[in-house]
C-alpha cells in the first residue's frame, strides 16, 4: 500500500489497531478491533468518529457570493442563491443526459462557497468547476483534515469542547474554534444521525481526533460501519446507487431540486441536462431507486438482479447497495425497479446463488434519521 | 484436530468428522451474520463448495475438506450465526460429514503446522 495516500490521521489509525484498506486512492481504515457490527451500534448509541479526509475540500470564490451562487447553479440544479449564510445544502453536479456526475455538499461561507466532493471525483469535479464556471477561483483545501462525528451523543461531546456547538441546527455550518483549532464544522453528517463533520488544520487533526477519542462516548468508525449506516439511512453512495447513468429523479432524490429550479420557478432549468431532469420530474421516471428488504436472512449486494417473477426471464433491475443493516438486525438493499413496482409492500425477487429469493419494497430510510432540526 | 489451507479445522469424532472454521478466519471475515448449510443427507466431494459464509464484508465459500454424507448440520447457526465469531472451534461448528475415505485427512494439517502457515 505504499503508493497510496495517507490522511493526517493514518499513524493514528494504525496506533488504534485499525485495519486499512485501499479506497479512492487512500489507505483508509476499514475497521477497528471492536468489528463493523459493534462500530455501527456504538454510533448509533453514541458517537462515532470518521475520518473522512480523503474527500475533497473545495473552496470556490468571486467577486460576492450571488455571482458565485448563480455561475455555480449552471452545474447544480440546487437553490444555491437562496441559501442563507452559513448555511449547507445538499446537491449534485449533473450531465447533458441528466445524469449525476458527483453528489456533494455546499455551504454559503458569506464570501465563497464551500464544497464538500467525494473522494474518487475531487480531480474531475475540481476540472468541471474550473473549465465551467466564469471569473470564480477554485482551489482545493489540501491542508486540512475532514472528521466526522456522528450519533446521538455527538452534540455533548462537541459542545464539551465549545458550547457554540451545540447551538448549531442541522445543516448550520460555523468557524468555532475547538481544542484550539479554527475549525470550520456543519451539524451534518452521512449516517442518519446527528453530528458534525469538520474541517480542521492538518497539523492539528491528531490533537483534536485524541481530544474527542479521550470521551468516554466516543469510539473511532471505520469504512465498513459508515457504508451500513450510510445504506440504513437510506443515503446514496456515487459510483454505486447513483452514477453518470442515473438522474435525480430515478435516484428519488427530486426533494433535492428546489421548486425555484424546477418548471414555473424562477431560476428553472439552466444547468446540464435540464431538459431530461425537468421532463422527469413533470411525467415522472421510467424507474426509480427504492429500498428492498430480503425476506429471509441472507444478504444480497450490489449486482444482485431483481426479478418481477419467479420464472421471469429477464431481469426488471438490480441491486446497487446491500449488506447486513446492524440497527434492522438484517439484511437491507437499494436498488431501481420499473416504476410500476415502486409501491411499498410490492413483492419481487433477487437471484442469489441461482436462487430466486423474495425481497419486499420498503420506505427509505430503514431506520428513522435522528437530524437536529 | 486437523487444519486445511483453506481455514477450516477438522474434528474426527466417532467416525464422524466434525467441520468448522478456524478463529483465524472469523477474525479475517469479521462478524459473521448469514450462514447457508447444506441439506442433511447430501453426498459431497472434496473440494465441492457447500456452504456460504456472509460476514458483514462479504460472502465467502466453505469447501467439503473430504468426500462423504452430510449427516448433521448445526442450525443454531440459522438464528444466531455469530456463534461462528464467539466460539469458531465450538458452538461455531457448520456440519458433520461421514467420510466415504477417513484417508483424506491425513493430508491436512495439525495443529502446529497450521500456526506456522498462519504466521
Amino acid at each position: 500500500m505504499s503508493d497510496l495516500l495517507h490522511t493526517p490521521l493514518h499513524d493514528l489509525h494504525v496506533e488504534l489497531g485499525a485495519k486499512m484498506v485501499p479506497f479512492a486512492g487512500y489507505a483508509m481504515p476499514v475497521q477497528y478491533p471492536m468489528g463493523v457490527m459493534n462500530e455501527h451500534t456504538h454510533t448509533r448509541e453514541k458517537a462515532g468518529l470518521f475520518d473522512v479526509s480523503h474527500m475533497g475540500q473545495v473552496i470556490i470564490e468571486g467577486s460576492n457570493f450571488e455571482t458565485v451562487a448563480l455561475e455555480l447553479e449552471k452545474l447544480i440544479p440546487v437553490d444555491i442563491l437562496g441559501l442563507a449564510e452559513n448555511r449547507q445544502r445538499y446537491g449534485f453536479f449533473t450531465n447533458a443526459a441528466g445524469g449525476i456526475m458527483d453528489d456533494l455538499m455546499l455551504a454559503n461561507r458569506g464570501d465563497h462557497v464551500f464544497m464538500v466532493v467525494n473522494a474518487g471525483c475531487k480531480d474531475p469535479d475540481i476540472a468541471h468547476l474550473k473549465s465551467n464556471l466564469t471569473g470564480l477561483t477554485v482551489s482545493e483545501i489540501q491542508n486540512r483534515a475532514l472528521l466526522a462525528l456522528q450519533g446521538p451523543a455527538a452534540e455533548r461531546v462537541l459542545g464539551a469542547l465549545n458550547p457554540m456547538a451545540a447551538n448549531m441546527r442541522f445543516m448550520d455550518v460555523a468557524t468555532i474554534s475547538l481544542a484550539g483549532a479554527e475549525c470550520w464544522v456543519s451539524r451534518s453528517g452521512y449516517t442518519g444521525e446527528d453530528g458534525y463533520e469538520i474541517s480542521v488544520p492538518s497539523d492539528q487533526a491528531v490533537a483534536l481526533a485524541t481530544e474527542l477519542l479521550s470521551h468516554v462516548d466516543v469510539e473511532p468508525i471505520g469504512l465498513g460501519a459508515r457504508d451500513s449506516l450510510r445504506l440504513e439511512g437510506g443515503l446514496c453512495l456515487f459510483g454505486h446507487d447513483i452514477d453518470t447513468q442515473t438522474t435525480p429523479i430515478q435516484a428519488s432524490l427530486n426533494w433535492a431540486i428546489q421548486k425555484v429550479r424546477r418548471t414555473g420557478g424562477d431560476r428553472s432549468g439552466g444547468f446540464p441536462g435540464a431538459d431530461v431532469i425537468l421532463a422527469e420530474l413533470a411525467n415522472g421516471a421510467s424507474q426509480k431507486r427504492v429500498g428492498l428488504r430480503p425476506d429471509g436472512r441472507a444478504p444480497m449486494r450490489e449486482g444482485v438482479q431483481l426479478f418481477a417473477g419467479l420464472d421471469d426471464e429477464m431481469p426488471i433491475g438490480n441491486i446497487t447497495s446491500g449488506g447486513f443493516g446492524p440497527t434492522v438486525g438484517g439484511p437491507i438493499t437499494m436498488g431501481y425497479v420499473p416504476i410500476e413496482y415502486t409501491a411499498q409492500g410490492t413483492a419481487i425477487f433477487g437471484e442469489l446463488r441461482g436462487k430466486r429469493q423474495p425481497l419486499t419494497v420498503m420506505a427509505l430510510p430503514f431506520v428513522p434519521s435522528n437530524f437536529k432540526r | 484436530m486437523k487444519y486445511t489451507e483453506e481455514h477450516e479445522w477438522l474434528r474426527l469424532e466417532d467416525a464422524i468428522v466434525v467441520v468448522g472454521i478456524t478463529e483465524h478466519a472469523t477474525t479475517q471475515l469479521g462478524d459473521i451474520v448469514f450462514v447457508e448449510l447444506p441439506d442433511v443427507g447430501t453426498t459431497v466431494v472434496k473440494d465441492e463448495e457447500i456452504v456460504v459464509i456472509e460476514s458483514v464484508k462479504a460472502a465467502s465459500d466453505i469447501m467439503a475438506p473430504i468426500d462423504g454424507e452430510i449427516v448433521e448440520v448445526n442450525e443454531a447457526l440459522n438464528d444466531n450465526p455469530s456463534q461462528v465469531n464467539e466460539d469458531a472451534i465450538g458452538a461455531g461448528w457448520f456440519f458433520k460429514i461421514k467420510p466415504s475415505d477417513p484417508s483424506q485427512m491425513d493430508g491436512y494439517m495439525d495443529e502446529a503446522a497450521y500456526n506456522a502457515f498462519i504466521g
